[in-house]
């Protein structure tokens, strides 16, 4: 494996701080989803910078994408958030990671849970689900700021109104007109009581991801992990932060 | 050296010669685990060392605690791209433990509670170059980055410092941990930017 100059096909604002960018990369021939690549920015002076971005397209996807939250004092995603566009060229390297990965031959339900940008390995995991037409039950818990702040809204959507998955929103600030359900923080309470109705009637085996800020992984993990879920079930994604 | 992204510049110019290729500073203290905290008491820890043929010599929390302790002062370099200068830990150095242990395996497996595992050859352990740290900035080590006690392998990328290691076997060959088995590199040296499989 080798980096590799991709072409920038499509970006798509996702949220006013949030964009997808679509890359045309050679040789590409799929990831797994959960998986990520390395993207790499040089100077004029030959200065470097890379960092690690999950891939939010589908497993079998002939364009790579990636979702990438704006990180305000960041050196890396102001430039992939604000200065990019169609026609420029990016370096990248990957598909990388083998841990953080759901394949479409896991029969087990699936437990996903986002926050923030950390939805975006979970969207491709929700894609692979939807394309390959599996039969596991797929429950999602995405944590956002407010309304405006979903990423793949529109898909979101989606994939509830087909019955792929079923998509709980917890907002954090700011819940949209009319919601009838609670705003605030995710905390502990909140992802048990969620656990608790995601898990199966006959008790059996649950995969489950976690992605986002550390902070938020680590809650949403030792909660689970406090109320019974086996450890080596539980798998996370910590994309840095507090 | 690849391609230049226009309107690209950088924020952090400064060519910093304890930064490996690849590397930026944090002040931060980020997590990378595959998985939730374990969380494990003192009066349960247990250290051990196995050796190829199957000796096993054991540490509990206490006897671990009357065994000499450094103070260690070092730089760390995660694969995710983070360094830390200057970070201090207390432990203890495997040369003390390994004082004890018969062994001709060149090669070491450190085995985390949850059943992590990450492979070091033994040479990379001896010689003042890795410790069972159990204090980080004279406080106990947070369960999050690795507490009770974690290895230290500070020349080597972080996730060889395995996290609550419980143990140590010998090897005759070098045989890929959980890290290594998942797309990371077999050795992983920072200042040759050893970060994957493919990675030379
Ligand atoms: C495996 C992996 C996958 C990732 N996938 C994604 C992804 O899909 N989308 C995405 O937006 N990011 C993702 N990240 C995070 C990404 O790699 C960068 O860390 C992030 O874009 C910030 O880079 P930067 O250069 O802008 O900021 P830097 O210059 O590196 O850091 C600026 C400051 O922001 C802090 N910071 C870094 N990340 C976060 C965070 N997530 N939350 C809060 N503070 C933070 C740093 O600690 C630092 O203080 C992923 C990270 C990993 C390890």
């Amino acid at each position: 494996m080798k980096w590799a100059i991709a072409d920038v096909v499509g970006v798509r604002e996702e949220t006013p701080t949030a964009r997808t960018i679509m890359l045309r990369i050679p040789g590409w021939t799929g990831a797994l989803a959960g998986q990520h690549i390395d993207i790499r920015l040089t100077s004029p002076d030959g200065y470097q910078a890379a960092r690690s971005y999950s891939l939010s397209s589908a497993a079998g996807a002939e364009f790579a994408s990636v979702s990438i939250e704006l990180m305000p004092d960041g050196e890396v995603s102001p430039y992939l958030v604000r200065g990019v566009s169609v026609g420029d060229q990016l370096e990248v390297i990957g598909p990388l990671g083998g841990w953080f990965v759901w394949k479409p031959t896991q029969p087990e339900p699936l437990r996903l849970i986002g926050g923030g940008s950390g939805i975006a390995p979970l969207v491709s995991m929700l894609r692979t689900h939807a394309e390959a037409k599996s039969t596991a039950p797929a429950h999602l818990l995405y944590s956002v700021r407010s309304p405006d702040y979903v990423y793949f809204r529109d898909e979101l959507d989606a994939l509830a109104a087909a019955a792929d998955a079923e998509v709980t929103i917890q907002y954090t600030r700011h819940a949209p007109q009319g919601w009838t359900g609670t705003v605030g923080r995710l905390d502990g309470a909140r992802v048990t009581s969620w656990a608790a109705s995601t898990a199966p009637a006959d008790g059996g085996t649950v995969s489950t991801y976690i992605c986002g800020p550390t902070r938020f992984v680590e809650l949403a993990a030792d909660t689970l992990v406090a109320t019974g879920a086996d450890p080596l079930t539980v798998r996370t994604e910590r994309f840095g932060g507090a | 050296m690849g391609i230049v992204t226009p309107g690209f510049f950088g924020k952090r110019r400064e060519a910093d010669p304890h930064l490996p290729p690849g590397q930026y500073e944090t002040k931060d203290f980020p997590v990378l685990s595959a998985g939730p905290t374990p969380n494990i008491h003192e009066g349960e820890w247990e250290f051990s060392i196995t050796n190829e043929s199957g000796d096993v010599k054991r540490w509990s929390w206490d006897e671990f605690m009357a065994l000499p302790i450094e103070n260690v002062d070092t730089d760390i370099h995660c694969v995710t791209r983070w360094s830390k200068f200057d970070t201090k830990w207390r432990g203890v150095s495997l040369d003390t433990l390994f004082a004890e242990i018969e062994t001709d395996a060149d090669f070491t497996m450190a085995h985390s509670y949850g059943g992590y595992t990450t492979n070091v050859p033994l040479e990379d352990l001896l010689e003042g170059k890795a410790w069972v740290a159990f204090e980080f900035d004279g406080e106990p080590l947070d369960p999050e980055h690795g507490g009770p006690a974690r290895l230290l392998v500070p020349h080597l990328y972080f996730w060889k410092s395995a996290k609550w290691v419980t143990g140590l076997t010998m090897h005759e060959t070098d045989e890929l941990g959980f890290w290594e088995v998942n797309g990371y590199h077999a050795y992983g040296d920072p200042w040759k930017e050893q970060r994957y499989y493919y990675d030379s």
